[in-house]
């Protein structure tokens, strides 16, 4: 056994083993809860450098592990792989700092955290799947840890919300599946390879390869949230702000996204979905949401909601710039992975604070609210210039890339007119939260404020953690040309993805 | 390594035995000749995996006139089940029964129902098969009338009837197969059989009897009411392993036995009957107000899924792909023989803590009891067919091979059957997210709650992540 078969184990099991620990905790023993999910989390972080550091001077790590005649478990790290891994380890530790302090003294919260761990351990399964199969496997436990998340709270509307949730993605988990089972029976057992497998196949098998990628894209779509099948998204907003947070930022939404990439790129190959004229169709999809997430986003007074459609709009940036052929436009959606990750985290746990610390949950009890949590409202901010394209933060570094590789790939005629026009409706849905925060006089009443004004504007826990995030959209935008940064990554994984 | 057979059969028989004089020291001695059966099945399971089929003829009587105990790998996978289902339901049972009179009646049936169970699996003939099959039917509607009340009586008779009809269409066939070819021994009948009447007359005889007796839809009337009105020990083995022993008869007699006989239309009919049993029985179990009556509901269902199996098994030409269908069936019972088992017995704590089993008032319950709560949870995965439990990748491969033969209705039967089944697992595990009163102290009833949870881990990690060896048992061994 060396370090390069046990390494993604490990990376699976340092947030597994905690988590399995935690379920057998005692609800009071907040100590040692909180000193295995720092160490799991911090453990994870370090792993994570090894590998990265390991991909980038292309070694190889996979595990494999034969469970049924051809469905074999494969983790294989690639840089795609090592991206969302970073992301979702770098956030993970954040988002649990986040959790530990919103959840004091709250029922159930061994039950929340193991979930919490076990959510994490599917998205990186998810990430490091070496085949369809491990990527199914994966995507259907990340379904069944993160239904107890949204149910949380236990109310009755929590469990309407989770049992919607639910009926969403079992759906398109099925969907996925059956595309994932007749694709096997084509293609063997798929694996993902840079630069795809498919484009092999006999012609006459051409027109079930089109079927196939509707039925993968509809079961991944369901997660990534693409109109028509978001309905799940707003009302899976009654989770705790920490879980709207990951859900958005790193686990399932991005789970969807992630997974379309690796289909296109690293199943079907980007040149051949091109041949076969299935770039077009999702690109069409990724821009009617786009549009249709910024417009709702506009009519939701609820903070939380709005954010939600944000995110149904933000996250089809990543399948657009998968739809458009071409380095520049696979950069600019891979980046966007990370960036839409860093700046909605920020805003949802900004918001999540706001809630938390003064009782506001809507847009139009924001006045003056800068000036009562100027950190956390400057954090906020910076989320928000940089969902609307903002430089120098991250979210301007991937719409530049999205509209040059529309020019370079002969799209520009309807990718730039989408790319303005979402700006302007970004900007439209944000700005006024700004203004409003920032310049409308403050209230002397707020909602319901639970925790005084005193040195600080709320618990430390949870002022830090957007503090950070927002730092690191800045960091990633500022110094997107620097190495490692997800821009640089994202260069390099598309310089492996295309093979002619 | 032969005795392991007579073994097998003898202790839980000799344990009957023993606990029927002893009615103080029952429940000890019982767990005590299961523990020791297990480990008889362990060591004919480690054999066979090693040297394959073996057979064995009691008495030393040459092969057609003594009695004949045969192990493949088949038999032994189901030796194996009952044998963990057997041991985990003992150790819960024996803290189930607060009457000793009942405890007392418990016992002796129900080691006599594992050692029929046994005798069925390893069975060489067709007579001594039915012995075993009425020894298995007399036992289990005895200890599905322990219950006790009015409805479990009602239902035991009923369960009697029908499990008499059966037995005697099983019966008929026999003796006709007798008449046509002079002997009992199954592999010597099936090199005999061919498409001629008498042959053909046996199979729809024979099957009709046990399709009765497994409960296939429309022949599942009586499966309900038996297995969510039984003391929850009772329903467990009967859901897990008593209807799998229909199960298994059918699918030994039509590869082995009858595959000449078996017309296209019978594998046509067993697919349409197990769609029709996939979504009927999910449906019922989704509208069932009882947790009892859900967790019976989905093993009608579940049994579907093995017909729609064994349909496309006939239908497959012999080959790899047949093999692969072959092994995804036997997986997909196992798996349910753990999971439904795992199921019944939660049910059982939840009931016993609660009260009642009325799914819409298990709120505190269900928060009350995370152990539990869990097991159902792993359960239900399994029966829902998620990764990563065994039912998952015998879904895989049916789907797949329904895809390859252009069955495209099985898939989507198959699809919407497991999300009818996501959907009434989840209508009870919505509930342990209730906004009732909160216990910081959960209970932990640990014997009561950790057979449940054994049987429910092995059906979704076990089954799922350690089973790729079944496989290859079983292409070898066919």
């Amino acid at each position: 056994m060396n370090l390069s078969n046990t390494l993604l184990l490990m990376i699976l099991g340092s947030s597994l083993l905690p988590g399995l620990a935690i379920f057998f905790l005692h609800e009071h023993s907040y100590r040692l809860r909180t000193t295995l999910n720092m160490i799991g989390a911090v453990l994870k972080l370090v792993l994570v450098a090894v590998l990265t550091w390991g991909v980038l001077h292309e070694q190889t790590f996979e595990t494999r592990w034969l469970i049924a005649p051809g469905l074999e478990l494969v983790l294989h790290a690639d840089a795609l792989s090592v991206l969302f891994v970073s992301l979702s380890t770098l956030l993970w530790l954040v988002t649990t700092v986040y959790a530990i302090a919103y959840l004091e003294n709250s029922p159930h919260r061994s039950r929340f955290f193991g979930f919490f761990s076990l959510c994490v351990t599917s998205t990186v399964g998810l990430a490091l799947a070496g085949n369809l199969f491990t990527f199914v496997l994966f995507y259907e436990l990340l379904t069944l840890s993160t239904y107890p998340l949204v149910a949380h709270k236990g109310s009755a509307e929590a469990n309407r919300g989770a049992r919607t949730y639910l009926a969403y993605t079992m759906g398109g988990g099925l969907v996925l599946l059956i595309g994932a089972v007749w694709l096997q029976n084509l293609a063997g057992p798929v694996e993902f390879v840079e630069g795809g497998v498919l484009s092999q196949l006999p012609a006459d098998s051409h027109p079930q390869l089109t079927l196939i990628f509707l039925l993968l894209m509809i079961g991944l779509g369901v997660k990534a949230a693409i109109v028509p099948l978001h309905g799940w998204l707003p009302r899976a907003m009654v989770a705790p702000a920490p879980v709207s947070a990951l859900l958005h930022a790193v686990a399932v939404v991005k789970a969807g996204a992630f997974g379309i990439v690796r289909i296109v790129y690293d199943v079907y190959g980007i040149e051949f979905a091109a041949d076969l004229d299935l770039l077009m169709p999702l690109g069409i999809a990724a821009a009617v949401t786009i549009i249709y997430g910024s417009v709702l986003a506009l009519t939701q007074d609820n903070l939380k909601k709005r954010l939600a459609y944000s995110t149904v709009s933000q996250v089809s940036y990543i399948a657009l710039g998968t739809a458009i052929f071409g380095p520049l436009g696979t950069i600019g959606g891979v980046a966007h992975l990370v960036h839409q990750g860093v700046m909605k985290i920020t805003l949802f746990f900004a918001a999540g604070n706001y809630a938390e610390t003064l009782g506001i949950h809507k847009v139009s009890e924001m006045h003056g609210v800068g000036r009562r949590m100027p950190l956390n409202t400057l954090a906020f901010t910076i989320g928000a210039l940089g969902m609307i394209g903002i430089p120098p933060i991250a979210g301007f570094v991937s719409k530049w890339y999205l509209g040059t590789g529309a020019m370079e790939a002969g799209l520009a005629v309807w990718v730039i007119p989408v790319l303005i026009a979402s700006s302007a409706l970004n900007a439209a849905y944000f700005l006024p939260i700004l203004y409003r925060a920032w310049f409308a006089p403050a209230r002397s009443d707020w909602p319901d404020e639970r925790i005084p004004s005193g040195r600080q504007e709320t618990h430390p826990g949870l002022l830090w953690p957007p503090i950070i995030t927002a730092s690191l959209a800045l960091a990633v935008g500022l110094f997107a040309a620097a190495p490692f940064s997800p821009l640089e990554w994202a260069e390099l994984i598309a310089e492996r993805e295309y093979v002619r | 390594m032969n005795e392991a057979m007579a073994f097998v059969i003898a202790t839980p028989l000799l344990g009957a035995m023993v606990a029927a004089v002893f009615p103080r020291q029952s429940h000890w001695l019982g767990v005590l000749s299961l523990i020791l059966n297990a480990v008889a099945v362990g060591l004919l399971l480690a054999f066979t995996l090693s040297q394959g089929k073996s057979t064995m003829v009691l008495g030393g009587w040459q092969e057609g006139l003594g009695i004949a105990l045969h192990a493949d790998a088949l038999a032994t996978l189901m030796l194996a089940l009952t044998a963990c289902v057997a041991l985990a339901v003992s150790f819960y049972a024996t803290g189930y029964f607060h009457n000793p009179r009942d405890a007392a009646r418990f016992w002796p049936l129900w080691l006599l129902l594992v050692a029929a169970l046994n005798g069925l699996f390893l069975a060489g003939d067709l007579f001594n098969l039915y012995v075993t099959l009425e020894l298995l039917g007399l036992s289990a509607v005895a200890l599905t009338a322990l219950g006790g009340k009015r409805e479990s009586i009602d239902a035991a008779l009923r369960y009697l009837m029908v499990g008499l009809l059966g037995s005697l269409g099983y019966l008929a066939g026999v003796a006709i197969l007798y008449t046509a070819f002079g002997t009992l021994d199954m592999q010597q009948v099936g090199d005999q059989v061919a498409v001629d009447p008498a042959s053909e007359t046996a199979l729809v005889l024979m099957t009709g009897g046990l399709l009765l007796k497994t409960a296939l839809f429309p022949l599942h009337f009586w499966l309900p009411a038996a297995h969510s009105n039984a003391p929850a020990p009772v329903s467990a083995a009967l859901s897990a392993l008593v209807v799998k022993a229909g199960f298994y008869l059918v699918l030994r007699l039509w590869t082995e036995v009858f595959p000449q006989a078996v017309p296209e239309q019978g594998a046509l009919l067993l697919g349409v009957l197990g769609s029709m049993a996939i979504l009927w029985g999910s449906w019922q179990a989704l509208r069932a107000q009882r947790l009892k009556l859900l967790a019976a509901y989905s093993t009608v269902a579940q049994l579907g899924y093995l017909f729609v199996g064994l349909a496309l098994l006939v239908i497959t030409p012999a080959g790899a792909a047949h093999d692969l269908v072959f092994g995804a069936i036997v997986l997909m019972a196992l798996t349910h023989g753990f999971a439904k088992s795992s199921l019944f017995l939660a049910i059982g704590v939840v009931q016993q803590h609660a009260g009642h089993d009325r799914i819409d008032h298990l709120d505190g319950t269900s928060q009350r009891l995370p152990a539990t709560t869990f097991a159902i949870a792993l359960a239900g995965v399994a029966l829902i067919g998620l990764p990563p439990s065994g039912a998952f990748l015998g879904k895989w491969h049916l789907i797949s091979t329904s895809i390859n033969g252009g069955q495209w209705l099985l898939v989507l039967v198959m699809g919407i059957g497991s999300l009818l089944a996501a959907a009434y697992i989840f209508r009870v595990l919505g509930h342990a997210f209730g906004e009732a009163a909160f216990a910081s102290r959960p209970v932990n009833n640990a014997s009561a709650e950790w057979p449940a949870l054994t049987l429910g881990i092995i059906a979704t990690l076990g089954l799922g992540l350690g089973s790729a060896w079944v496989w290859p048992f079983l292409g070898g061994a066919a």
